[in-house]
């Protein structure tokens, strides 16, 4: 009995996996070309994944990964009893919520006006423009900044002199922090933001606009009820993903424009799992900072991505 | 009633050209700013303040950074991690992406997997940072090379690219007997030229503006990229660049503020020259972007 079963299997399974073995030994110049990729993904990313566990150590670099002893959740009792967390919290939310409201609106506003202009030559060199300084790293535009606002020479700070006004800090104080950022990430992203909606709007029929002309609709209405529709999901799917990305805020460019001035204000996790981690050396404790906000992120993406599906699945219909 | 509607239509459009006109030059004045104060005396930068074309031509801003060892260092540095690592960065993702896009593979299902919960979830600053340590990569180049070798996102781009590539290429070619090692150096590579183009472009412009990872594993500041050097002179500005080699007797040192400008000038430079080509191809690649994985 015994035997007559394990023979059945055998032989049920012998063909399929003769012929896995076939595949593999056909496809293996397929498993060649995979293995470096392979072999990347697991030393840089999964290998990182595994090192989070002396989240939960006293990770000290001469006693090495395994003998480091474990404490459990001591860092993360640390970091929630912490004040700064509550700082860090504060921060990174008020940051988004600038973003969101004041950042978010404005690509689907140059879009819908982009798409209103006629002229194709002039779209297309206004386009070309504001693309600029999406490809221009964080150093050279919060650079050009310092240059604008220094209180040595940078020329608002002339201007505001000259014209009677006193210099302002701009740099380094706390009341300006959050619209300098907000305000250089206008500046940076604001042009390349209105391709996904400028996308999104040349898919709209033109015959809908044909006949809400014939019904004497003006142009304002027609953007309203053609318009606008088009772009309804779009618009919405990308705010969900916007907020399921809501903890990350632009670390390098954050990273340039704190100081010791405002740090108060400006300290967002990213930054103080830097400071921390590489500036201090408290490996262990940093990386717990750093393991919170992951994970914190990846529920949300992880919903978000949920929500967004959902809604694309009802907004098609 | 037609023609009311028409003026309202007009004033409409011209109202509507006007305010994009305005938000376009707003957007690059800061950058034309910055090359007309590089190329400006101090004593104009002082009187006008404001200047988007210099009356007095001057090029001793750039005379000064380019006599210092420093700023050519950093941008032979930058040159080379550039070429060097965008090589990398299509080799490794092209190879892995070509099997991952074959029907006829086992186990490329999990093995995708494993590339898309990265997009999602990671190890985070600084296990990454323990495991470039150990690896002795702190103070090399090849910790602004492998780390970022291949961009999961872009791998399954690429991927996407490789599946809409007709099968019966690869069938003939099979029958001919190439491996398929042959087929994706010989047929599908060079019929993927534009999409490795594109992503070519991309992958260069992210190691021009390479920062935070040298600032993170690279202490020894001959090695600084460009853009490390530009914090430090721009927004640091820990005492400017040193060691400049205009040594004679009557020479002034040029405006502090045109020295910077000139930085970023040259730091921006070879981004605006790609810039034509990048803008042919980005349209494209966000289209790509959006084929579903």
């Amino acid at each position: 009995m015994q035997t007559s079963l394990e023979a059945r299997v055998a032989a049920s399974s012998a063909p399929r996996s003769k012929l896995l073995m076939g595949r593999l030994v056909r496809n293996r110049w397929l498993y060649f070309m995979v293995l470096p990729g392979l072999l990347y993904f697991l030393i840089f990313k999964y290998w990182p994944m595994y090192g989070i566990f002396i989240a939960f150590k006293d990770f000290q670099p001469f006693l090495g990964f395994w003998d480091s002893p474990f404490v459990g959740l001591k860092h993360f009792e640390r970091l929630f009893g912490d004040s700064n967390f509550l700082v860090l919290f504060r921060n990174t939310l008020i940051l988004a919520a600038y973003n969101i409201l004041f950042f978010f609106p404005l690509p689907i506003l140059i879009a819908l006006m982009l798409n209103e202009l006629r002229h194709e030559f002039t779209k297309r060199t206004i386009q070309t423009l504001i693309y600029i300084p999406h490809f221009m790293s964080w150093v050279v535009v919060v650079g050009i900044a310092y240059i604008f606002l220094t209180t040595e020479g940078g020329i608002v700070n002339e201007l505001l002199e000259r014209y009677g006004g006193e210099k302002i800090n701009f740099l380094v104080s706390n009341e300006w922090f959050r619209t300098l950022i907000t305000a250089e990430v206008i500046w940076k992203e604001t042009g390349w933001g209105t391709i996904i909606f400028l996308a999104a709007l040349a898919g709209v029929d033109t015959q809908l606009y044909e006949a809400a002309r014939m019904d004497g609709a003006n142009r304002l209405r027609q953007l309203w009820h053609i318009t606008l529709p088009a772009i309804r999901s779009t618009i919405i799917i990308l705010l969900i993903l916007r907020l399921g990305h809501f903890l990350d805020t632009g670390f390098e460019q954050i990273f340039l424009m704190l100081n010791a001035m405002n740090r108060e204000v400006g300290e967002v996790f990213d930054t103080y799992v830097y400071s921390v981690g590489i500036s201090q050396g408290q490996y262990s404790f940093s990386t717990a900072v750093g393991l919170f906000k992951s994970i914190i992120g990846l529920i949300l993406v992880v919903v978000s991505n949920y929500l967004a599906k959902k809604f694309g699945e009802e907004g098609i219909y | 009633m037609p023609l009311k509607q028409s003026w309202g239509s007009r004033i409409f459009d011209s109202v509507n050209a006007t305010l994009l006109i305005i938000f376009a030059v707003l957007t690059v004045i800061p950058f034309i700013y910055a090359i007309a104060g590089s190329f400006a005396t101090q004593k104009e930068l002082l009187e006008k303040g404001f200047i988007l074309f210099p009356t007095e031509f001057t090029l001793d801003a750039y005379k000064y950074i380019f006599s210092t060892q420093t700023l050519v260092r950093s941008l032979l540095v930058t040159v080379y991690i550039t070429v060097v690592g965008t090589l990398i960065n299509i080799f490794f993702t092209c190879l892995m992406a070509y099997p991952l896009a074959r029907k006829d593979m086992d186990f490329r299902k999990p093995i995708l997997m494993l590339v898309v919960f990265t997009m999602l979830f990671s190890g985070g600053m600084i296990p990454t940072f323990l495991v470039v340590k150990q690896l002795g990569m702190i103070d090399t180049y090849w910790s602004l090379l492998i780390p970022g070798a291949i961009s999961a996102f872009n791998l399954i781009i690429m991927r996407n690219f490789f599946q809409q590539l007709p099968d019966g290429l690869e069938e003939a070619a099979k029958i001919d007997g190439c491996n398929d090692l042959g087929i994706f150096f010989r047929i599908v590579l060079p019929l993927s030229m534009p999409a490795i183009a594109t992503f070519s472009l991309f992958y260069a412009v992210g190691h021009w503006n390479t920062f935070f990872n040298a600032v993170l594993y690279i202490n020894d500041n001959t090695k600084w990229p460009i853009q490390v050097l530009l914090r430090q002179i721009v927004i640091l500005a820990s005492g400017g660049i040193g060691d400049s080699t205009v040594m004679e007797a009557d020479y002034v040192a040029p405006p502090e503020q045109s020295v910077k400008m000139a930085v970023i000038v040259v730091s921006t430079l070879p981004i605006l020259l790609v810039y034509p080509f990048l803008q042919k191809h980005f349209a494209k690649g966000v289209l790509l972007g959006s084929v579903k994985g």
